[in-house]
């Protein structure tokens, strides 16, 4: 018996697109003075507003709007007040969230109930933890008085755009930075949307700060002479280019960089469980996740069982409209990206591993790609090395734990790893050899602003969440000087 | 018939074993007359990744003791330097020209220091790390564990107090260690490995190499198998290059913000700077069997 899906779309309207949005600089929306860039929607392939953007002398006023704001208003605001600052933007989040989630499905391509179930509800839930934190910043066990760190320049990724903008302006405000934020040229407008929740909330202006345009613009920004913290999330080549240009200056750092997460399939694991962590770990926003679950590790014995379960699931995977509420796969952000994943691939095939790629119908506009499998890959090859950042997944095998976890650590990334199996101690014991800064038992891609995320080696480092990402932000040396 | 003084050779410390450098090289410690003290060993840049492997097999060792274990043990490198005070005050005072008690309170502040630290290993987690009550059914942990291997320029201008002050931070956390030791006073550091050496400090966990900063530094923030640099003992010209080189395999790098006191208690910072904070999620079920909570 064959099941046919009615469709379901979520109204386009609730989003009451702008036709043109503009950078958002010392609490004014304002025309930048750099060149427009349109913002294409994924799932279409169709424009879908165009954003004006900023040229190195708005940055120059955002970053002085930020220092202002710092000096004369935030970091002398009691943390209380400023926590309730923080708990507003919280509030209105929530109160804005299907609007949010449409905004951001349209100019992400990543499927409505994603965005409505987590990306939008998990920015808010940031907000309101971190503004918890504002008064109580003395109980971090970093001293009696924490000190902020001033202006923070962040760049953030199109891959979680509202999401990343609350992990990154929620901890930096929460201990009295204020910030100059940028995000990605190809998803630019749910942070602007947050930029009109800030603005209604009354937050003091110059104390966020966003501002529109490319990779160039998050150049100068965080180069620019006025800025005391730096926090980057995207990829390792970027991110060693800015601890490089930053050598010397004693500027504090986050990286939140690359990933090629190791997910580890013992033969007693409970293989139902499994397959549906291992769509979620590597199938969630088009795989298109730093953290994503890019390499399955199965023990020998059951993996020809396991791999074949793992086809007949992702078959039932929906592939398409980004708004339509049953859709499980969306869009690739870009057409940059998708020829990227589809470059690695081709490297795959011709590398030997071979692929398995769903049957589902793709749409014929907009920029998608079936859920993808290799088997039989090796170690050595790019597919297995290389984080693609797709919805592919590279698979191997293994017979003991020890060579799992030899192999799940031989990569220069350590953002994230899995470990499935019905025994407690095992997964505990691999939990603790496996180098990289998530370790998921039995599940995958869980986020909570509570539990501290970041990477080991190149993954990066720093930490977002948590306590440990609150020191992220704040001025943690408590070395003393030499008279 | 007076006794003919013996002499010591100086030679490095890789892999709980002092060899000379593969070089031949050495170069000639001066004391603080500027008159012929010693003939040091010059590292060279296999030396160097000789070592690099030695502090990466003894990480396997050193950082899966026992927090209870590793306390044990510095504080036992604290015990082998007090029974041999009066003599790391001499050789000071001979480098350094300090006075006698100047070097006395150094010594002793190094022996506290090491005291200091054995008492932090099984501290960190609880410190550093915490139980996370997310909102969804799962225990969700956050601890503290080791960088890795950690090449540590030692400061210039305190032989004994800035060695043990920059050494003992990174290996309480569990992280081994490639120490290039003070150009000027590499007797001081050698004669501290002879400590490190009797204290069941595990083979690699600590390596001390003497020789040219300049020549040795760059190799060792270059080394892609070297996860973090503490450039505590960088001069500032050296200091932007070798971040720079660090960038390449993103370590993490410590740079202190002007010149630490090492006679003052020590904080947090070089404890932080060589951990890593992993999470942990374990599911619990959606259903609490007990009615309690799981975090």
């Amino acid at each position: 018996m064959k099941w046919e899906y009615s469709p379901a779309p979520e109204s386009r309207a609730i989003a009451d697109i702008k036709d043109r949005y503009m950078p958002f600089i010392d609490g004014t929306f304002k025309e930048g003075s750099g060149e427009d860039r349109d913002t294409i929607n994924p799932g279409t392939g169709e424009r879908l507003s165009t954003i004006s953007t900023v040229n190195a002398e708005n940055i120059d006023r955002a970053v002085k709007a930020a220092r202002r704001a710092y000096q004369n208003v935030w970091s002398t605001m009691p943390g209380a007040e400023r926590g309730k600052y923080l708990f507003r933007i919280a509030r209105a989040i929530a109160e804005r969230s299907r609007e949010l989630a449409v905004v951001e499905t349209l100019d992400n391509g990543k499927p409505i109930k994603e965005t409505r179930d987590f990306d939008v509800p998990a920015a808010a839930q940031h907000f309101f933890y971190h503004a918890g934190w504002a008064d109580k910043l003395h109980h971090l066990g970093l001293g009696p008085a924490p000190q902020p760190l001033g202006v923070a320049g962040q760049v953030i990724p199109w891959n979680f755009p509202l999401l990343m903008a609350a992990w990154k302006i929620a901890p930096a405000l929460a201990v009295g930075n204020t910030v100059v934020i940028k995000p990605a040229e190809t998803t630019p407008l749910s942070i602007l949307v947050l930029a009109e929740i800030i603005a209604d909330a009354d937050l003091p202006p110059g104390v966020v700060n966003i501002i529109t345009g490319a990779g160039d613009v998050g150049s100068t920004l965080v180069n620019h002479p006025g800025i005391d913290k730096v926090a980057f999330t995207g990829s390792t080549a970027v991110g060693r280019r800015i601890q490089r240009e930053l050598a010397g200056t004693g500027r504090k750092i986050t990286l939140e960089l690359g990933g090629k997460g190791a997910n580890i399939i013992f033969e007693d694991a409970a293989q139902d469980q499994a397959v549906e962590g291992i769509i979620n770990g590597i199938f969630f926003n088009q795989g298109q996740v730093c953290c994503a679950g890019s390499r399955l590790l199965i023990q020998e014995s059951i993996a020809d069982e396991f791999v074949e379960r793992l086809k007949q699931r992702v078959e039932t995977l929906r592939v398409g409209d980004p708004m339509d509420k049953n859709t499980d796969v969306g869009a690739i952000n870009s057409e940059a990206q998708l020829s990227r994943i589809t470059a690695l691939m081709d490297a795959g095939i011709a590398e030997g591993a071979e692929l398995w790629s769903s049957s589902c119908p793709l749409p014929k506009n907009g920029f998608y790609l079936s859920p993808s499998i290799f088997t039989s890959a090796t170690p050595s090859m790019r597919i297995a090395r290389e984080e693609i950042f797709g919805p592919v997944l590279a698979t191997m095998t293994f017979r003991t734990p020890d060579e799992a976890v030899t192999k799940a650590n031989n990569s220069p990334y350590g953002l994230s790893a899995g470990v499935w199996t019905e025994k407690g101690s095992r997964a505990m014991g691999m939990a603790a050899a496996l180098r990289a800064g998530v370790i998921w038992d039995n599940t995958f891609n869980r986020f909570d602003p509570a539990a501290s995320f970041g990477g080991y080696k190149e993954s990066g480092f720093g930490r977002e969440g948590g306590p440990s990402g609150l020191a992220a932000y704040l001025d943690t040396d408590d070395e003393a000087v030499a008279p | 018939m007076t006794h003919l003084a013996v002499s010591k050779t100086y030679k490095l410390f890789i892999g709980g074993a002092f060899p000379r450098s593969e070089s031949g090289r050495t170069y000639q410690a001066r004391d603080s007359k500027g008159d012929f003290m010693a003939n040091a060993a010059l590292a060279s840049r296999k030396d160097l990744r000789d070592a690099v492997v030695a502090a990466r097999k003894g990480y396997a060792a050193w950082s899966r003791a026992t927090a209870y274990n590793r306390g044990q043990v510095i504080y036992r490198m604290a015990e082998m330097l007090e029974c041999r005070r009066s003599e790391f005050v001499e050789l000071i005072v001979i480098s350094t020209g300090a006075s006698s008690k100047v070097t006395t309170a150094e010594v002793d502040a190094a022996i506290d220091r090491l005291v200091h630290y054995a008492g932090w290993t099984d501290k960190l987690a609880a410190v550093l790390g915490s139980a996370n009550p997310v909102s969804s059914p799962y225990f969700s942990y956050s601890a503290p564990e080791p960088t890795g291997v950690v090449g540590i320029l030692a400061p210039t201008g305190s032989p004994l107090l800035g060695l043990v002050s920059v050494v003992a931070p990174v290996i309480t956390g569990g992280n081994t260690c490639v120490v290039i030791a003070a150009e000027e006073d590499p007797c001081v550091a050698i004669a501290f490995a002879e400590i490190v050496a009797t204290s069941d400090v595990p083979a690699g966990a600590i390596n001390i190499l003497t020789g040219r900063v300049t020549e040795l530094a760059p190799h060792l923030a270059a080394h892609s198998d070297v996860n973090a640099l503490d450039l505590t003992g960088a001069s500032a010209e050296l200091q932007e290059s070798l971040e720079q080189a660090a960038a390449e395999t993103v370590k993490r790098v410590y740079v202190p913000k002007r010149v630490p006191d090492f006679s003052a208690a020590p904080g947090t910072a070089r404890l932080r700077a060589f951990l890593e904070i992993k999470t942990v999620w374990h599911p619990t079920g959606a259903l609490s069997l007990s009615g309690g909570t799981a975090y």
